[in-house]
Parts: structure tokens; C-alpha cells; sequence
């Protein structure tokens, strides 16, 4: 079965696989530079125009595998040799314009900027033309296309522009760290940065969970991935890893559902903290919105504190599909927490550089959460999971939710709360399509992913957010 | 006296929640707020035994249905 849904994921793997195995047996970094030798040995190119390109290429991936560069605060990076510089002229008529008589390309521009040549044959005077798109839209020939660069489409909060050399360039103040170029960018320009190193050294000077002990922590949209295999078997991998055991963030989702309902009821208005991507969206563009954002940390952080102050001495590793949550380790709020975390992506390269094949383990059990913590993997989980909370401790206020997923509707919402016309007193926001199970550190991106967190979430043992935290209260 | 049970999966499963209510539940009737210390842990690394409890360090294995009788003789008689 296809672990991955591109061939840039698979590359990025087999790096990420090499060097996480090169750690294991003690041989870095003298062992780096050996790699994409590794990964593209001979002399027969398969990806770029020969194989020293390609290798060179493989080698600023190897650094990112490594940790990538220390002076960029952004854990996002282009690799600029990378970047294939694709046009980005914006609408231009192709080809495939037959120089038709119906000419509703013209008629549908509200800006006149299209004519035509002796032989009927559209032009876009580009002076005159404002990108709407329309004539695309009517060409019967599909013969108008929009060039734009992959990344840049991607990129929903404008972060991503073109630098002197034509390559991709992003702006750190503007990134809010989503990822969505990294999983859209054809020839694999812009990585996110691995700490995979780092879990490693952590796994190894644990000496078998005996000097402290390693937790896993791991997202709910876990679900959705690994289908190759069974998610117990996934759990039992991660022990074989050696990891002392694994934890439901969603436990932690629990514990932020009952606490923001409450904080809601008491504001009267909240926007949501889980996601980091939102909340430095709302940081960068929104500032005046800032005082409305959930004083609760993210349901990792909130686990992740919990298990910090019960388990000492520990280390704890979150393991999700995001790319934005390396980011948001680095605040101070939720640094002394977590120590490192990994995508599903890496977790994968980890397995196999030990030779772990999962599909051969038997079945452990993952069993801390509710069904509603479980269903904040996916856009709404989060609002249904509040109003779970003010159902269950008794409290007396509507909640009017408005749910978005992907930048551009969490963007509506915050504009339309910043011009008081917003008819809601709670923004979930997602800067993922579909939520976190459309996060760029997904092996897959599928239509039957949200189904899957579904069932997953109907699995669990504990049926209402109080009675899974209630274990908690034990301390 | 320190009483610390398993809240892992392995142990949730087997009905860790039903063993953290009822000792609370025991300690607070037995009037031993003060003396007992009740606490959770995420695996003791003895899945097959679950629920898993410790008390004062030393390892017994608890059910729904035995807690009652482990609390008498385990908790009480030596609070």
C-alpha cells in the first residue's frame, strides 16, 4: 500500500531515513556528507539535469534532516538550489486559443484588456488586466491559464515572494510556520526543518527509559495515517523505538475543552489557541483580536505539562501532522513542556531506519481520551467538543460556533469580527484544510480521513470529556 | 502512604477510571484524605497485569471488582 501521496515526500523520507540511521549507529556527522551518494548513486540522472545537481540538492536536505540552518528563527526553509524557478506571468492566453467568432473571453473582462490579432487570436494586455479570472473561466477551449507559482498559491497569508535569483523567497515576519508550500511545491524547494536528531539523542540517552523517561505523544489524526497498517501496531512500534509510552494529545484536548468552555462562558467571546498557525496569524494581522485568543495552551502543551509534572524525570515528544508545532515549541509558554516534535512523516523514516516493519508487531492500545477530544483532528471537532463541556459542567450560555479551516475562512471570520459583524462568540480557527488532518506533515491527504478520525473517535472507551480527565483528578 | 495507579491505555481499558473513583471514593469515607496520597502514572511497563497499583512502591494488580477488598486490606489496615 502507498505510505506517501507524492514522490517529494519520498524523497524527503529516504533522506530523513538515512540520516536518523547514520545516527543510530553513532556515525554522524562525518557520515552527512556520504549520503546522497546513498540516495542517487551512478551517473544516470532521475530527477533534476544530472546526478551532481541532484546530489547537491540532497545534501541541503540532509542539513535540514539535521536540524537545517540555526540562524533562521523559521523552521519553514527554501532551499534555493532547489527551486525550479517556475513562471509566474500570471493569466496569459496559450496555444489553445482557436481565434473562435463568440469571443466571450472579451465580453466577460470588465477591464478591456483583451484583443485580438489578424487572426482572431486573444491577447491580455497586462497594464490593463487584474488577475480576476473570468475569461479562464469562459474559454470553451480552456485556452486562458493562470501561471502562477505552486508556493505562492499555497501560501494564503502572502509570505512567499520571488528573490533577486527568481527562487522563492519567504518572509519570516508574515509565516506563520503551516507548511502548505512544503507540501505543495512540485520539485520539493521548501522543507520544514527535522528535529529527528534530536529525538534520537534523546531515545539513546535514556538507556531503556532508565535515566528518564520518553513519552510519545500523539496527535489524534494519527487515525487517518498509517493505513497500511494497524493503529495498535503503530503503538507498538513506537515502544520498539523505544519510547517508555505513548499518550493521546487528545487526552490533552479534553483537558483544553473543558477549561475553554468555561473561559467562554465567563468572556462571552473566544477565538481558539490550538492551532499555532492561527494564533500567530491572528498575532501578525489581527493584533487587536489578540485579547479574545484562549488563554489555554494547546491540547499537546496542555498534556504535555501534565505529564512533565507527574513523570519527572521525563522528555516528551509530540508526534502529529503539523509543521507549525515545531514552531510553536519554541514559545516560552510551552518550551519547558515539550521537547521535540515530529511529523508523521519523520515517524515513519524512524521505523524504517531500525527496521521496523509495523505491519509485523502485534497490536498495543492507545486509550486516554474522549470522543470528543479525539475529534479535534478535524475541522468542528473543536466547537462540538466546547459544546460538549458547557453541556456537561452545567453551564448556562449559547455557543454560537463559527468553524474554519484553511487560512482564507479563518480570515473572513477575523475580519468580520474586527468590523463587529461577526454572528458568532466562538472561532475555531484551523489554518489546515479539513483541519489538522489536511496538515502538511500528513503521509496522506485523503477524502476519507475525516472518517476515519470519526470512528476512531466513536472507539474510545470514555464517552464524555469529564470522564476521561476524571482520571486526572486522581493527583 | 502513597497509592498510585495506572491511568496508561492498557490499564484505562481494564477500567483504570472505575479503580481512581472508588478508591477516592474508600479514602474519602475511611476519613484517610490525610494519610493517603493518591496519585496516577502513565504505565508501569506490567500491561498484563492491570490494573496496575502501587503502594508505597510495592506492586499489586486491581480490578473494578477487587478494589474494595485491596483497599480494606492493602490501604486501610495499613494507613
Amino acid at each position: 500500500m502507498r505510505k506517501f501521496d507524492t514522490k517529494v515526500q519520498y524523497l524527503k523520507y529516504k533522506v530523513l531515513r538515512e540520516v536518523a540511521k547514520e545516527a543510530f549507529a553513532d556515525r554522524l556527522p562525518e557520515t552527512a556528507i556520504d549520503i546522497p551518494k546513498m540516495i542517487v548513486p551512478g551517473k544516470v540522472p532521475t530527477m533534476r539535469c544530472c546526478v551532481y545537481k541532484e546530489r547537491a540538492i540532497l545534501s541541503e536536505r540532509v542539513k535540514l534532516a539535521m536540524g537545517g540552518n540555526k540562524s533562521n528563527p523559521n523552521v519553514i526553509e527554501v532551499i534555493d538550489i532547489a527551486c525550479d524557478e517556475c513562471p509566474m506571468g500570471g493569466y496569459e492566453v496559450t496555444n489553445a486559443c482557436r481565434g473562435c467568432l463568440a469571443h466571450r473571453c472579451e465580453d466577460v473582462c470588465r477591464f478591456g484588456a483583451i484583443s485580438f490579432d489578424s487572426n482572431h487570436v486573444a491577447h491580455i494586455d497586462k497594464s490593463k488586466c487584474r488577475e480576476c479570472g473570468a475569461c479562464s473561466k469562459v474559454c470553451p477551449y480552456s485556452a486562458i491559464h493562470n501561471y502562477r507559482r505552486p508556493c505562492e498559491s499555497a501560501c494564503k497569508v502572502k509570505a512567499i515572494s520571488m528573490g533577486a535569483e527568481k527562487q522563492a523567497c519567504i518572509d519570516n515576519e508574515k509565516c506563520i510556520s503551516c507548511g502548505a508550500c512544503v507540501y505543495q511545491c512540485p520539485f520539493g524547494a521548501i522543507m520544514d526543518k527535522s528535529y529527528i536528531l534530536n529525538v534520537i539523542d534523546m531515545l539513546k540517552g535514556s538507556h531503556g527509559n532508565r535515566n528518564y523517561k520518553i513519552f510519545a505523544v500523539v496527535a489524534p489524526s494519527i487515525s487517518s495515517q498509517f493505513t497500511y497498517a494497524k493503529l495498535g501496531q503503530v503503538i507498538t512500534g513506537l515502544r520498539e523505538l523505544g519510547f517508555h509510552t505513548v499518550v493521546e494529545a487528545a487526552l490533552g484536548a479534553d483537558m483544553v475543552a473543558a477549561a475553554e468552555s468555561r473561559e467562554l462562558a465567563e468572556k462571552g467571546f473566544l477565538e481558539s489557541s490550538c492551532c499555532p498557525a492561527f494564533v500567530k496569524y491572528i498575532e501578525t494581522n489581527f493584533p487587536e483580536l489578540v485579547q479574545h485568543i484562549s488563554h489555554n495552551l494547546s491540547p499537546m502543551a496542555t498534556i504535555a505539562r501534565y505529564i512533565k509534572e507527574h513523570e519527572a524525570p521525563c522528555k516528551v515528544v509530540f508526534i502529529g501532522p503539523c509543521t507549525a508545532k515545531k514552531a510553536e515549541i519554541q514559545r516560552e509558554s510551552v518550551r519547558p513542556y515539550v521537547d521535540a516534535v515530529l511529523t508523521f512523516e519523520e515517524l515513519q523514516a524512524l521505523f524504517d531506519s531500525r527496521e521496523i516493519d509495523i505491519t509485523a508487531l502485534s497490536e498495543g492500545v492507545l486509550d486516554n481520551a474522549s470522543y470528543f477530544g479525539r475529534i479535534f483532528a478535524r475541522s468542528g471537532g473543536l466547537a462540538d467538543a466546547v459544546a460538549e463541556g458547557l453541556r456537561e459542567q452545567g453551564l448556562d450560555f449559547e455557543l454560537k460556533p463559527c468553524a474554519c479551516d484553511g487560512i482564507e475562512a479563518c480570515k473572513l471570520a477575523l475580519l468580520q469580527k474586527s468590523r463587529g459583524k461577526l454572528d458568532a462568540n466562538f472561532i475555531e480557527g484551523m489554518a489546515c484544510v479539513g483541519g489538522c488532518i489536511g496538515g502538511a506533515g500528513c503521509l496522506t491527504h485523503g477524502e476519507k480521513n475525516k472518517a476515519e478520525v470519526d470512528k476512531y473517535g466513536r472507539e474510545a472507551y470514555e464517552k464524555t470529556i469529564q470522564e476521561a480527565i476524571s482520571v486526572l483528578k486522581s493527583n | 502512604m502513597k497509592v498510585t495507579v495506572c491511568i496508561g491505555s492498557s490499564c484505562h481499558i481494564k477500567g483504570s477510571r472505575q479503580v481512581v473513583e472508588s478508591l477516592q471514593y474508600l479514602i474519602e469515607q475511611s476519613r484517610l484524605e490525610d494519610k493517603v496520597e493518591l496519585g496516577g502514572t502513565f504505565c508501569m511497563g506490567r500491561c498484563q497485569q492491570g490494573v496496575c497499583v502501587t503502594v508505597d512502591g510495592e506492586f499489586h494488580s486491581v480490578t473494578p471488582d477487587t478494589v474494595k477488598e485491596f483497599f480494606e486490606k492493602e490501604v486501610r489496615a495499613r494507613a
